[in-house]
């Protein structure tokens, strides 16, 4: 079963398709192992050399490591939830209520998406202070910990402008109430809470604002500051900062 | 030209013109850095209009609360759609915003206890808005409230007014 395996493994790396994909022999030495970072779009702008211990897994890095799995969660669920949402006024409660109780799973993902959410919310704020505790806010780390906080803003964000999206009386006083504090910025904040809201109170437009703002600019940044915050995990040297016990281990 | 021929001055080559006037290619980089700056601040303000909505469907400002015959004396009448209480009582009429002034959020009057409560973070207020009681930092505004020429209630809430002026029918 392995004999044949690997022979079909070597007729493929072999065939003239493999070849015109990766380009390169077996990367079985430093160098053809670089090579076949470099001339991968998702690897090559990873560190080309990253120290062994980096890579540890300790129980403190599952903090990080959950909010992105719940990241994960919330992207494919709110996908599937976008199919059945219009972000209108008379629809988007209905669609919520249907998804509740018409939509096959439906309550399923609406529930994985909403606790999903509250839970990344928990889990970026235990991260935050663990990684605080630690001092994992000091150099070479300091960088990395401010994209850190843009990070838990985006959270937040996120959080806020989905917490609208039901429609519901809930929704709607959390944003009266949220978008009023904008409002107590002195000068600009009554002209802030007017584009962010498109308007004067809370309705259609605001609604469709959220939205988009949700679905799809928050998570670009997300995704964007996400990719950078993982990057510089590991160009800064991984995440161990030296307990007191002096062993390196978190 | 002097410089051009001494290769010891470190920007020799770019010393072509007489010192004090502008290089070709400062002069070409000003003009294109210039260019995108006015392009992206007028980018940035057609942006900025675009994000401010000319028409709003909200409920308008200006509206007519009916005759004066309908809201008895000594009374507090909540219009919903407006977010306004009509307040009757014998020094005459006025206005009230329903809109508390902490957070936003629509306030009730509580005829059995004779007092405008907030149901968000429990400020009270009385009939004619005085506050009784926090976190609202301030008291409800009276919104200006005058007679149509056809003897109906006209109420502009663009427009606040003291809590001293009073409309009498």
């Amino acid at each position: 079963m392995a004999t044949t395996f690997q022979s079909t493994m070597e007729s493929l790396r072999s065939s003239k398709v493999w070849k015109s994909i990766f380009r390169r022999g077996p990367a079985n030495t430093n160098r053809t192992r670089s090579l076949a970072v470099f001339g991968n779009l998702f690897l090559h702008f990873l560190p080309v050399k990253v120290r062994e211990k980096s890579l540890h897994v300790r129980a403190s890095y599952y903090l990080g490591s959950i909010s992105l799995f719940l990241f994960i969660v919330l992207f494919v669920t709110g996908i599937l939830l976008m199919f059945y949402y219009h972000p209108a006024a008379p629809n988007a409660y209905r669609d919520m209520k249907d998804l509740q109780f018409v939509v096959s799973n439906g309550v399923f993902l609406r529930n994985l998406h909403r606790l999903a959410a509250h839970l990344m919310v928990f889990m970026v704020f235990c991260h935050m202070f663990h990684v605080f505790y630690r001092g994992g806010y000091k150099p070479p780390h300091e960088f990395n910990w401010a994209i850190g906080v843009v990070l838990l803003l985006l959270t937040l964000f996120l959080s806020y402008t989905g917490y609208l999206l039901p429609w519901d009386q809930l929704a709607f006083w959390a944003v009266t109430v949220g978008t009023n504090i904008i409002s107590a910025m002195p000068v600009i904040g009554k002209q802030i809470r007017f584009l962010v809201l498109g308007g004067n109170i809370v309705g259609e437009n605001a609604l469709l604002r959220f939205y988009v703002l949700h679905v799809l600019i928050l998570p670009l940044f997300a995704f964007l500051f996400i990719g950078i915050h993982f990057w510089r995990v590991q160009k800064d040297g991984g995440l161990t900062v030296k307990s007191r016990g002096g062993d390196g281990q978190e | 030209m002097s410089d051009a021929a001494n290769p010891s001055h470190p920007n020799a080559l770019q010393h072509h013109s007489p010192a004090g006037e502008l290089k070709r290619r400062d002069f070409l980089n000003e003009l294109t850095w210039g260019a995108l700056g006015i392009a992206g601040l007028g980018s940035a303000a057609v942006t900025y209009q675009f994000f401010s909505p000319n028409v709003l469907f909200e409920p308008s400002p200006t509206f007519r609360a009916g005759n004066p015959d309908l809201y008895p004396l000594h009374s507090v009448t909540f219009l919903q759609d407006q977010q306004v209480y009509i307040v009757r009582m014998p020094e005459g009429f006025y206005a009230v915003s329903a809109v508390c002034t902490h957070l936003g959020c629509v306030t009730q009057w509580k005829s059995d206890a004779d007092m405008i409560a907030c149901p968000c973070h429990g400020s009270k207020f009385k009939a004619d808005g005085t506050k009784i009681e926090g976190p609202a930092p301030r008291p409800l505004p009276h919104f200006a409230i005058s007679l149509t020429a056809d003897g109906e209630l006209l109420v502009d809430k663009l427009q606040t007014i003291k809590s001293a002026q009073v409309l009498k029918v």
